[in-house]
């Protein structure tokens, strides 16, 4: 097992890149508030950043789990019927999909 | 018969109280919370199987507090993997943070501490909960709380995964997919909308050539992708303003 000073050191750096990461972009943006560059990313963004993040997430699924590739899509159109069907209530789909998963995965 | 009385200056709050604030921001990291806690649990797990000390896992997720690079770190420092690889590893993973500072809602947040912690605690979970909320809705007791109990399920996921692990030789696989299906679930409703339209073709586009590309840094390589397709559709729509000016809300 590593050592104590060896296990520290790694938390703390890790701690103070993602900080830095997180707080130094929103104090080079304050000046550039104004700016309606600036602005316009911020208003496009969102959709885009989520839709990236699902699609890269759903990718790295596949990879991890070649033998069950049919079971992520299974999940996925669960999750997403679900989540239109019910109301867009993100606690259910999501229950639903992962519950859903879980069955296929372990049982088939 | 009298005239109905005037309405009496009726204590009508037009912000509600502290309380409801708080529990609004327990409602919000709710939806997030059904994916973060199994996320935590594998957390747990993980360090446990990894041979290393339990306080890892809540170490992890106080100091870092970042999902993916927690579940990574286990395994690298596992493996004694130098420092300098772990910061350039936390730094390449998490540098997708950056893009996040257009959009989130900060200045919503109080000056000082809630703020401070509003920033640290800038997960992908939190961005996506409060990015695409009605800024008015917002308030700082609201975001930092439900910030709060969004840390507050990776850190007692970790602790239950600890236990978890110590107790089950076997534990059961798939957990993970709480958080596919989350963004899943986030990114439809982010673009439910049809003003949303342009950005999601030109994202999924970006996402497409960087699975293709960048297989090993996709998310990061889309990014970067996405954020040069805006800055193309910036320049064409400033070319024309009149014809895109209904599009600013």
């Amino acid at each position: 097992m590593p050592d104590l000073g060896y296990l520290l050191a790694a938390v703390a750096l890790g701690s103070v890149v993602t900080i830095a990461l997180r707080a130094l972009p929103f104090a080079i943006l304050k000046p550039l508030r104004r700016s309606k560059f600036v602005a316009a990313l911020g208003r496009w963004m969102p959709a885009g950043i989520l839709l990236i993040l699902a699609v890269v997430i759903l990718r790295d699924e596949f990879v991890a789990r070649t033998g069950h590739w049919w079971a992520v899509i299974a999940a996925t159109a669960v999750t997403v019927v679900v989540h239109l069907v019910g109301r867009r209530r993100a606690v259910l789909s999501v229950a639903a999909g992962t519950t859903c998963y879980i069955v296929l995965i372990n049982l088939v | 018969m009298p005239h109905p009385p005037e309405h009496a200056p009726v204590p009508h709050a037009p912000r509600p109280s502290r309380r409801a604030e708080v529990a609004a921001g327990l409602g919000d990291s709710l939806g997030v919370g059904i994916g973060i806690l199994p996320l935590g649990v594998a957390l747990g797990v993980l360090v446990v199987q990894a041979g290393l000390p339990w306080w890892l896992a809540p170490a992890l997720s106080i100091g870092i507090f970042a999902g993916s690079v927690e579940l990574l770190l286990v395994s690298m420092i596992a493996a004694a993997t130098p420092l300098v690889t772990i910061a350039i590893t936390v730094f390449a993973v998490n540098f997708r943070h950056v893009f996040y500072a257009f959009s989130f809602p900060i200045s919503r947040v109080t000056r000082g501490l809630p703020r401070a912690y509003s920033v640290y605690a800038m997960i992908d979970e939190a961005y996506a909960t409060y990015v695409l909320m009605d800024r008015e809705r917002l308030s700082s007791a609201r975001m930092v709380s439900g910030q709060l109990a969004m840390q507050t399920y990776w850190v007692v996921g970790g602790l239950l995964g600890v236990a978890l692990a110590t107790a089950l030789p076997e534990p059961i696989e798939g957990f993970e997919f709480a958080l596919v299906a989350l963004f899943v679930v986030m990114t439809l409703d982010a673009v439910r909308s049809r003003r949303e339209l342009p950005s999601a073709l030109l994202a999924a586009a970006a996402a497409a050539v960087a699975i293709v590309a960048a297989p090993g840094n996709a998310l990061l390589v889309a990014l970067l992708i996405f954020t040069a397709l805006l800055a193309g559709r910036y320049a064409v729509t400033r070319a024309r303003p009149a014809r895109e000016d209904s599009d600013d809300a």
